[in-house]
């Protein structure tokens, strides 16, 4: 059984998405309701459906030095880094501990993949172009050299990917290597852009919709597909004096052992992962003010993870998705999500179920539908993968003790 | 940080276990293997057929050093360590993308995800427990390894670690150096009650080359063939139950140092 932890102080945090660029457009966004999703543009082949893209991916360059890892994926990064300051709070704080104590941990479904898709379209004789054989960008791991080499980390460096709790789970594993005293700060990453690999992958699955996703509504018809890049910095309490949140506070990570691409019919595996959680957290349920779902918006996820909250949680525990702003960013919606729940607890806003009109009956009434405007205090972002992969956060905007 | 390895697992062509292995690493002549095909038992037979080589192979290994350690699959937390992944899968996603996307195969897309093996073996096993599937690069035995033992230090309970990488084929050839499937797997615990040799680990911001040189000439060849296979001078020690002190590379300007020692030598 876990047992409580101590809490990780968050001191520098960033994310974007199709709602725009860095902590105020993601705000801005979820206060005004404006969706980031639109008519799919990405394909070359037709697929009639919405997607989270984010603007002028296209127009930036990464950093000469390192222009042999010049991908989509990579160059999201680099946009996404550079917002909120956080490339200078991440060069500052290598500084303060040192490279070889500053943990990289890298979360991403499918990295620059679009490269190796790319190289199968150009093929020359049956053969990859030499211009597409950097062999790093034909790996999942792209993105933590690309960002090792960008920062000048020394610690450990590894990728999480396990779908899309990829980019929850680097909070989990940064918050081991923190207690072990393995490291004294970890930078984690989590980056997904859109490809055809996930967007015609998931439509063999039946498993996109033709329109907007509507989460948790009665009618709903599968995920929208987004892309996007989420930074943190976590450090331990005891280094960080005067700081004043947020802090991670409780992580759980649990698997479904049911089904690849299917959740357990029970929500089972959720379950274990959030009450994993909250004990690492010392919370009880009625203690979370706001749950940011995995809310897919698929028959299935919503369906089951309805049914878990609404055994669980009071009806003061309130609990939106918000893919209905972003679409489902795969790899990236663990931190994505988390940055949403950090924006909740920084605004005193719980983020409405964008999109959602006629709430399926299976969910309980913490289903927020509108933006509500209340403290929040806690948080928690829950992230369910394929292959059965879960994992819970919890977030607060201050210490509780 | 401190590891004991409880159990060992391995598959190379012609070398399908951990005892077939220790006799190569120590220099005995062996009665040859002819098995070029990992069986994956734990798996039920429908998941055998469905599953993708990459995935029987972590699953073969996994079983295999679950049992030596004699621990239940069903409780361990794994780490799965791959630097590519699926490689056949990946090929055929690609080739279907370039010729018509809307014919991708939604068995291979949800086989193509990173965490393929974690969630097959997971299913099997009946297994909650929470479990990782990472990358980094050429060097991902090295980063599951440590990844696995901060598992198994955090909770103070065994983990599994499986490490594994498959042959490239067609258009990947020209990316990745992988041409003989090799996995290993290692059930580590936090302290020797359950035995095992123990791995003192350590990360450094140093760079390090591997080196196979020590190694016999056939496995020489075995570890350029596969990045999963660096963990071999590793095992060269743990087979000759030497203790060593061995240096991986594990990322960018790091190298991960692990000190092979035994159980009773408990400095």
């Amino acid at each position: 059984m876990p047992t409580a932890i101590a809490p990780l102080a968050i001191t520098a945090w960033t994310a974007s998405s199709a709602v725009g660029l860095g902590r105020v457009a993601l705000a801005s966004a979820l206060e005004q309701r404006n969706s980031g999703l639109i008519r799919n543009d990405f394909t070359a082949t037709a697929l009639p459906c919405w997607i989270g893209r984010v603007a002028g991916i296209e127009q930036v360059t990464v950093p000469d030095n390192l222009a042999r890892y010049d991908c989509r994926n990579n160059r999201l990064a680099w946009l996404a880094i550079e917002q909120d300051g956080f490339i200078d709070a991440a060069r500052a704080c290598i500084e303060r501990h040192g490279a070889d104590r500053v943990a990289l941990l890298i979360g991403t479904s499918t990295g620059s993949i679009a490269v190796t898709e790319e190289g199968y379209r150009l093929l020359e004789d049956g053969r990859i172009p030499d211009s597409l054989r950097e062999r790093l960008l034909h790996t999942p791991h792209s993105l933590g050299v690309f960002l090792a080499e960008a920062l000048g980390t020394r610690g450990p460096c590894l990728t999480i990917a396990t779908a899309c709790s990829s980019s929850a789970k680097i909070f989990a594993s940064a918050e081991r290597l923190l207690r072990l005293g393995l490291a004294d700060a970890a930078i984690v990453a989590g980056v997904d852009t859109l490809c055809g690999s996930v967007l015609f992958g998931f439509n063999a699955l039946e498993l996109v919709s033709p329109e907007p996703c509507r989460p948790f509504d009665i009618d709903r018809r599968g995920i929208s597909i987004g892309e996007a890049a989420g930074f943190a910095i976590l450090e331990r309490h005891d280094d960080v004096s005067g700081h004043a949140g947020p802090w991670l506070l409780g992580h759980g990570e649990s698997s479904d052992a049911w089904h690849m691409s299917t959740p357990h019919p029970e929500g089972l595996g959720a379950a274990l992962a959030l009450d994993a959680a909250l004990v690492r957290a010392g919370l009880a349920p009625q203690q979370i003010d706001y749950i940011n779902l995995h809310g897919t918006a698929t028959r299935k996820n919503d369906e089951v993870e309805a049914a878990v909250i609404a055994q669980r949680f009071p009806a003061t525990t309130r609990a939106s998705s918000s893919k209905g702003w972003t679409g489902h960013t795969l790899g990236a919606a663990g931190i994505l999500e988390a940055a949403i729940s950090l924006t909740a607890i920084e605004h005193n806003l719980v983020p409405a179920t964008l999109n959602c009109e006629r709430l399926d009956p299976a969910c309980g009434p913490q289903l927020a539908l509108a933006n509500e405007w209340r403290h929040v205090r806690t948080a928690m972002s829950n992230s369910f993968g394929f292959g059965g992969n879960n994992c819970s956060l919890i977030f607060s905007r201050d210490r509780l003790n | 940080m401190t590891v004991f390895v409880t159990g060992i697992g391995f598959w190379a062509r012609g070398l399908p276990d951990w005892p077939a292995a220790v006799a190569a690493l120590t220099g005995n002549e062996l009665a040859p293997s002819s098995a070029t095909r990992p069986t994956a038992a734990l798996l039920p037979a429908g998941e055998r057929r469905r599953a993708p080589e990459s995935v029987l192979l972590a699953c073969e290994v996994a079983g295999q050093a679950c049992a030596a350690a004699g621990l239940d699959p069903a409780a361990l937390p794994s780490v799965f360590a791959s630097n590519h992944g699926d490689m056949t899968i990946t090929d055929a996603i690609c080739a279907t993308l370039a010729e018509n996307p809307l014919e991708t195969s939604p068995i291979k897309f949800h086989n193509s995800v990173h965490n393929a093996a974690s969630g097959y073996w997971t299913i099997a096993n009946e297994c909650r427990a929470p479990s990782m599937a990472i990358s980094a690069g050429p060097v991902s035995f090295a980063a599951g390894l440590f990844e696995a033992a901060v598992q198994a230090c955090g909770s103070q309970s065994p983990v599994l670690l499986a490490a594994y990488d498959v042959p490239a084929p067609g258009p990947l050839r020209d990316i990745a150096r992988h041409t003989e499937p090799f996995g290993v797997a290692f059930v580590l615990a936090a302290d020797d009650s359950h035995g095992g040799q123990r791995l003192r680990l350590r990360m450094n911001a140093r760079v390090s080359k591997n080196t196979f040189s020590e190694l016999p000439p056939s496995l020489q060849a075995l570890a350029e063939a596969n990045d999963s296979a660096a963990c071999l001078p590793l095992l060269a020690a743990l087979a000759n139950k030497r203790i060593a002190t061995i240096e991986l590379p594990a990322g960018t300007g790091t190298s991960l140092t692990i000190e092979v020692g035994h159980a009773e030598s408990s400095a």
